[in-house]
């Protein structure tokens, strides 16, 4: 009796644990909701999504149009991946099918203390390091710009990438790749058109995860981008991310005013971004999984 | 496991402590262009008053004015006044923000020492930072772009430049840097830079050029370094720097701004670069209690 009790108990622990996180989920959403909705009293909904400038202390006339840090944030999301796409897929096909066990060893954990590093060193090596590098190749006099917030994050997403990737691709049955060898395809054949292929949908997956996490960071972007409002136009101009702005002008904003409800938008706005790209990567993600069972 | 011991044994005695002197902590914080100036104050107070605690932080004076209103510190450094919208928000929190001027700046304009601009009126600078010159060349310089670095929106600095100075808003272009050293550093960088800081900025920097500047074409141009031309106002980019308290500072806070005013205390406020209070602000500062 007291045994099938404390099973019961047990039971609602467990549940209770995974409601939560979903409690928390839409208590988040609701809360960004909540704030978001009063920002559209003032401001038109087409200013908020195709105003170019967002400036809420402005002058004359404030402005709230987020389409330049929409370009920003997407500028330096696209160029992290160009990096760390070929880099980190590389890396993981080293990994799981040419290091020697011993390497591998070594190497993996060493991918994974990458993840740990705190974004702010990161942002400091952007400043100290990768902007003066930039400023002299490109012949600009500030290398404060998109390109090394792209460097940056494209080093904050190689861990996701290739250690989801590597998990992919070792989760290849080894039947295939034994029917390919039998078959009298070489290791780099099997490889490229085999491996890779059937490992594909955890490959995408690990890299719109690795996007995920592009999108969202905040400080190493902050630090070394320039943070310039306007529209961008080339790699080398200074950017202002979404996350930039919020972090810059929430520490000041007047609380429950236009701005301060404005800034939540912007959040709701790259909440639903990472919502979306982690939900598909997630779908992806189980379609591999079913691939993978026979 | 000794070690752990020791360890663990070293944290609490440090929490103990952090715990323990945080009662007559005094929190200072707020404007950048003002951090450096203050901390060196607090030094010097502490020194001569062991057992007086003083912590100074920066953030920008928007965010020293919002922790004074939020109560969460005791002097707020600006490098602006209160605007409006603060005063109502200080008024709604049973806030009486106190007004304290601790020093004059000069706010200094910087290029590159390779520019050869030497000087500039008030209205081209405007008129740079608003993005309407946009090459050197058009104020007598050489042939290149410029480029603009200034402050994010929770300066004072900011602010100050947008409403004295400018008229208006500054270029979307300009790079919003996280404070006056990291201004410096991208003007000491960049050759076709331009950037404004404090002048408690300039005094010891290399690398840069600071401009002269007249209020009008045709009038005189001055050197934010030159004491005299600051106090009387020909440096047209003169202002004071302010703190806030919360009503008439009492006890270790008076006691604290008592010194920062005091003849030693605007000795320190010169050696940092910045001028002492000129008399027209002595009546302001007395009627603190002060």
């Amino acid at each position: 009796m007291i045994h099938k009790f404390r099973e019961k108990l047990i039971q609602i622990f467990f549940f209770l644990n995974g409601l939560s996180v979903i409690l928390i989920l839409g208590g988040i959403f609701f809360l960004l909701l909540r704030y978001t909705w009063p920002a559209f009293k003032e401001i038109q909904m087409a200013e908020f999504l195709f105003g170019k400038f967002w400036d809420p202390t402005a002058y004359v006339k404030p402005a709230y149009g987020i389409l330049a840090m929409l370009m920003s944030t997407f500028m330096v999301t696209v160029g992290a991946l160009t990096i760390a796409v070929p880099l980190g897929i590389g890396t993981a096909a080293y990994l799981s099918d040419v290091a020697s066990p011993k390497v591998r060893e070594i190497a993996k954990p060493v991918v994974e203390i990458l993840a740990g590093i705190p974004s702010v060193v990161i942002g400091f090596l952007g400043i100290v390091l990768v902007g003066p590098v930039i400023a002299k190749l490109t012949g600009t006099t500030n290398g404060l710009n998109a390109i090394n917030g792209a460097i940056l994050l494209s080093v904050m997403s190689l861990p996701t990438i290739i250690s989801l990737s590597e998990d992919a691709l070792t989760n290849v049955p080894k039947s295939f790749q034994e029917a390919s060898l039998a078959l009298g395809g070489s290791q780099w054949q099997t490889l490229i058109l085999v491996k890779i292929p059937a490992a594909s949908s955890g490959i995408v997956a690990a890299c719109m995860l690795g996007m995920g996490r592009a999108i969202g960071e905040t400080m190493t972007v902050l630090m070394a981008t320039g943070n310039a409002p306007a529209m961008p136009s080339k790699l080398t101009d200074p950017i202002m991310t979404m996350t930039s702005t919020i972090a810059i002008e929430l520490g000041e904003v007047p609380y429950y005013t236009t701005h301060f409800y404005g800034l939540f938008a912007i959040g709701l706005v790259l909440f639903i971004i990472t919502f979306i790209i982690n939900m598909v990567s997630d779908i992806i993600l189980h379609r591999y999984e079913r691939q993978t069972r026979y | 496991m000794k070690n752990f011991l020791k360890i663990i044994m070293v944290f609490s005695v440090l929490l103990l402590g952090v715990a323990d002197s945080h009662a007559q902590m005094i929190q200072v914080k707020g404007s950048d262009t003002l951090i450096n100036l203050v901390q060196k104050l607090a030094e010097e107070y502490m020194m001569k008053n062991p057992g007086k605690n003083i912590a100074v932080t920066g953030g920008g004076s928007g965010t020293g004015v919002a922790a004074l209103l939020n109560n969460k510190c005791d002097i707020a450094n600006a490098s602006r006044e209160m605007s409006l919208k603060e005063y109502e928000q200080a008024s709604d929190r049973g806030i009486t923000p106190v007004t304290i001027v601790v020093a004059l700046d000069g706010l200094s304009i910087i290029v590159n020492p390779d520019n050869s601009v030497e000087e500039l009126t008030k209205d081209q600078v405007a008129k740079i930072f608003r993005g309407e010159i946009r090459n050197w060349s058009e104020v007598g310089g050489k042939d290149m772009p410029v480029n603009l670095y200034g402050r994010q929106s929770n300066s004072g600095t900011y602010e100050f430049m947008k409403t004295a100075v400018l008229k208006g808003d500054f270029s979307g272009k300009m790079s919003r840097m996280n404070g006056n050293a990291q201004i410096v550093a991208a003007v000491q960088a960049d050759e076709s830079g331009i950037g404004y800081v404090g002048v408690g900025y300039v005094k010891d920097s290399t690398g840069i050029k600071v401009l002269n500047i007249a209020l009008k074409e045709g009038g005189e141009y001055a050197s934010p370094l030159d004491k005299i031309k600051v106090d009387t106002g020909i440096y047209p980019l003169s202002r004071p720097l302010y703190q806030f308290v919360n009503g008439n500072p009492q006890g270790d806070v008076k006691e604290f701004i008592a010194f920062e005013l005091s003849p030693e205390g605007q000795r320190i406020v010169e050696e940092e670069g910045f001028f002492s209070i000129p008399q027209e602000y002595v009546g302001l500062n007395k009627k603190a209690g002060l």
